[in-house]
């Protein structure tokens, strides 16, 4: 099969590098000033231990606040057990527009992160498996060329080790400023995906809010289980796109993960406190 | 060319010459207008990006049927995803090219406002991406090359759409695509817009038409969307490399089809000619390899898109 070909490649080429990356646990961030604070959602004030022991879910009106990366991970994870992987990717701003270079450097300063997307081995319920999370913070999670190849990257990784791969999706789609070069990560992201097929592997992807356009036009929506969190906006067009072209005003709740749930595109919806023990039986399921 | 005007300007400016030449009676006025004709003729060359995005979606430009009539023989239209309808957005069937079987699977967009309304000026819906999956999933239990027309200025953002997972038939088409063992080359022919172009595009021959644009958004989207000025939408187009040289450049596309001077509307039978050379050629080049060749040359060659840099991080700075 060509898959042996390229798992030779794979096997190859790609660990024993020259470049020598840092292989580190995150290290606790500071939350920055504003996030926790108020609500997103119903603008009142969040108290933050009590945000903390709700797992971040608002105390008012029950919304799941969106999360940084390494709170998703924090709190999925077995304590400790998070090794990060293929760190060191910038992008080269294929337009040279001035910018979208201020942008980079302005989320990077605010959220100390490379780019939207983490990943790396960890343990759930002692199982061992690969993680991504996708960072809303970042430049609303979108996919540009880094973000494109760490998925990739998670992918191939979880290949090589034989662990299952969980990702946490929380994206606004594709990244505008890269333009074409976005569009090839889905390309590039979903095919990468079918050596997973290949070896029999298992893909659980976690649909959290938002999850939209070219993100779930691709990876997103090709787990061989889907879970979601409640209340996600989950979409291909956005809502605003989709009411301009209609010309008319969008039902209550569409687009949300109760809608796919119902239209049959999502297996299960998964309230935040619940999401480590679903994920640790469904590893267990294919230990 | 003159900066303010487009190639459409200069398009209808040729067309009226045209007509006067034709009227007059004295052949010395038709040999001076030639010269005048001629030389306009000749300033159609260099086009800007912009114009380039106006040739894509000019209405005259070859459709799908056209180029099918053009290209193969005895061409069988088949319908239906077998789940929930028929998209008129996409066509699919079989046809012979050059005597071989191939599925020709394309956007369909319609040459006037009625077939406009009712193909959704090509902007499928889910139905239409899973007919096509269909037919590729065909063509490979019958070992038959896949040929794909793109032309649409993107999937259609509707209810209907999103009810029934306008992004997992996307998401499907994609990683479907990329390990089919028969031969797919691509072909796009005005507009490759975004995701609802791409879902037909993870080929191992991508080719574009001169004049035609392949980007993530229409370039009023990009105007709108990261300057906030819709009105910019030219200059979009020139920072955003949407066109085939720019592509090809950057190696996201394979090769570029020769498109006669002022599009390919303007003299469509040797437009077909230079698409159905290319068309033979890569077919060539793809017939002959083996499943695996064919799999495994698609994977890297869309593994290896970005733009990006890997650095060194050393462990004490990644604190």
């Amino acid at each position: 099969m060509s898959f042996e070909i390229l798992k030779k490649h794979l096997q190859k080429e790609r660990p024993p590098q020259k470049i020598k990356v840092a292989e580190t646990q995150p290290v606790q961030v500071e939350v920055p000033l504003g996030l926790y604070e108020d609500c997103p959602f119903c603008q009142r004030k969040l108290n933050k231990e009590t945000l903390e022991k709700n797992f971040f879910v608002c105390h008012h009106c029950e919304k799941p606040l969106r999360l940084r990366s390494i709170d998703r991970i924090n709190m999925t994870v077995d304590a400790g057990s998070f090794i990060e992987k293929g760190k060191g990717y910038i992008t080269l701003n294929p337009f040279f527009d001035k910018t979208y270079d201020d942008k980079i450097i302005e989320n990077k300063n605010k959220t100390h992160l490379e780019d939207a997307f983490i990943y790396g081995s960890a343990r759930i319920d002692a199982e061992p498996c690969v993680i991504g999370v996708l960072d809303s913070h970042f430049m609303m999670g979108s996919m540009g060329s880094v973000v494109g190849e760490k998925v990739t990257k998670a992918i191939e990784y979880a290949y090589l080790k034989k662990y299952p791969l969980i990702i946490f999706v929380a994206s606004g789609g594709a990244r505008m400023q890269e333009g074409i070069f976005s569009l090839m990560q889905m390309a590039k992201t979903s095919s990468a995906l079918y050596l997973l097929d290949q070896a029999g592997l298992l893909f659980v992807s976690v649909l959290t809010d938002p999850t939209m356009g070219g993100v779930t036009a691709s990876f997103a929506m090709l787990g061989d289980i889907i879970l979601a969190e409640p209340k996600a906006l989950i979409g291909f067009a956005g809502p605003r796109v989709i009411e301009q072209t209609i010309k008319e005003t969008l039902p209550e709740g569409f687009q949300t993960s109760e809608f796919l749930l119902k239209k049959g595109f999502v297996d299960k919806i998964v309230p935040r406190p619940e999401m480590k023990t679903v994920l640790g039986r469904i590893l267990h399921y294919h230990a | 060319m003159p900066k303010d005007q487009s190639i459409l300007d200069l398009e209808k400016k040729l067309d009226q010459l045209l007509k006067e030449r034709d009227s007059l009676t004295d052949e010395k006025a038709q040999g001076a207008m030639d010269g005048v004709i001629d030389a306009l003729h000749q300033s159609m060359k260099s086009l800007t990006a912009w114009d380039r995005v106006l040739l894509a979606r000019h209405p005259k430009r070859p459709h799908i049927e056209a180029v099918i009539d053009a290209l193969f023989q005895d061409f069988t239209e088949f319908h239906g995803d077998r789940f929930f309808g028929d998209d008129p957005a996409i066509m699919g069937g079989l046809a012979f090219f050059n005597g071989l079987p191939v599925t020709v699977i394309g956007h369909r967009k319609g040459s006037n406002t009625a077939e406009n309304i009712e193909t959704n000026f090509a902007m499928p819906h889910p139905e239409g991406y899973r007919k096509a999956l269909r037919l590729m999933k065909q063509a490979a239990k019958f070992k038959r090359p896949i040929m794909t027309f793109i032309d649409t200025p993107g999937a259609y953002p509707g209810i209907g759409a999103e009810e029934r997972g306008q992004a997992e038939a996307i998401a499907q088409n994609l990683k479907a695509m990329s390990h089919i063992n028969v031969p797919v080359i691509t072909v796009i022919l005005g507009e490759g817009g975004s995701g609802g172009a791409l879902a037909l595009a993870v080929s191992n021959h991508v080719l574009m038409t001169e004049n035609s644009i392949y980007s993530v958004l229409s370039p009023e989207g990009y105007a709108s969307i990261l300057w906030k000025d819709a009105s910019r939408s030219k200059e979009a187009a020139e920072v955003m490399k949407l066109t085939a040289s720019d592509l090809l450049e950057l190696r996201l596309i394979d090769g570029i089809i020769k498109e006669p001077i002022g599009g390919a509307h303007r003299d469509p039978l040797a437009f077909y000619k230079s698409l159905k050379d290319a068309l033979r050629r890569s077919l060539e080049i793809y017939l002959s390899r083996p499943d695996d060749a064919l799999i495994y040359g698609r994977y890297q060659k869309y593994r290896n898109m970005g733009f990006y840099q890997r650095f060194n991080v050393r462990p004490e700075e990644s604190k």
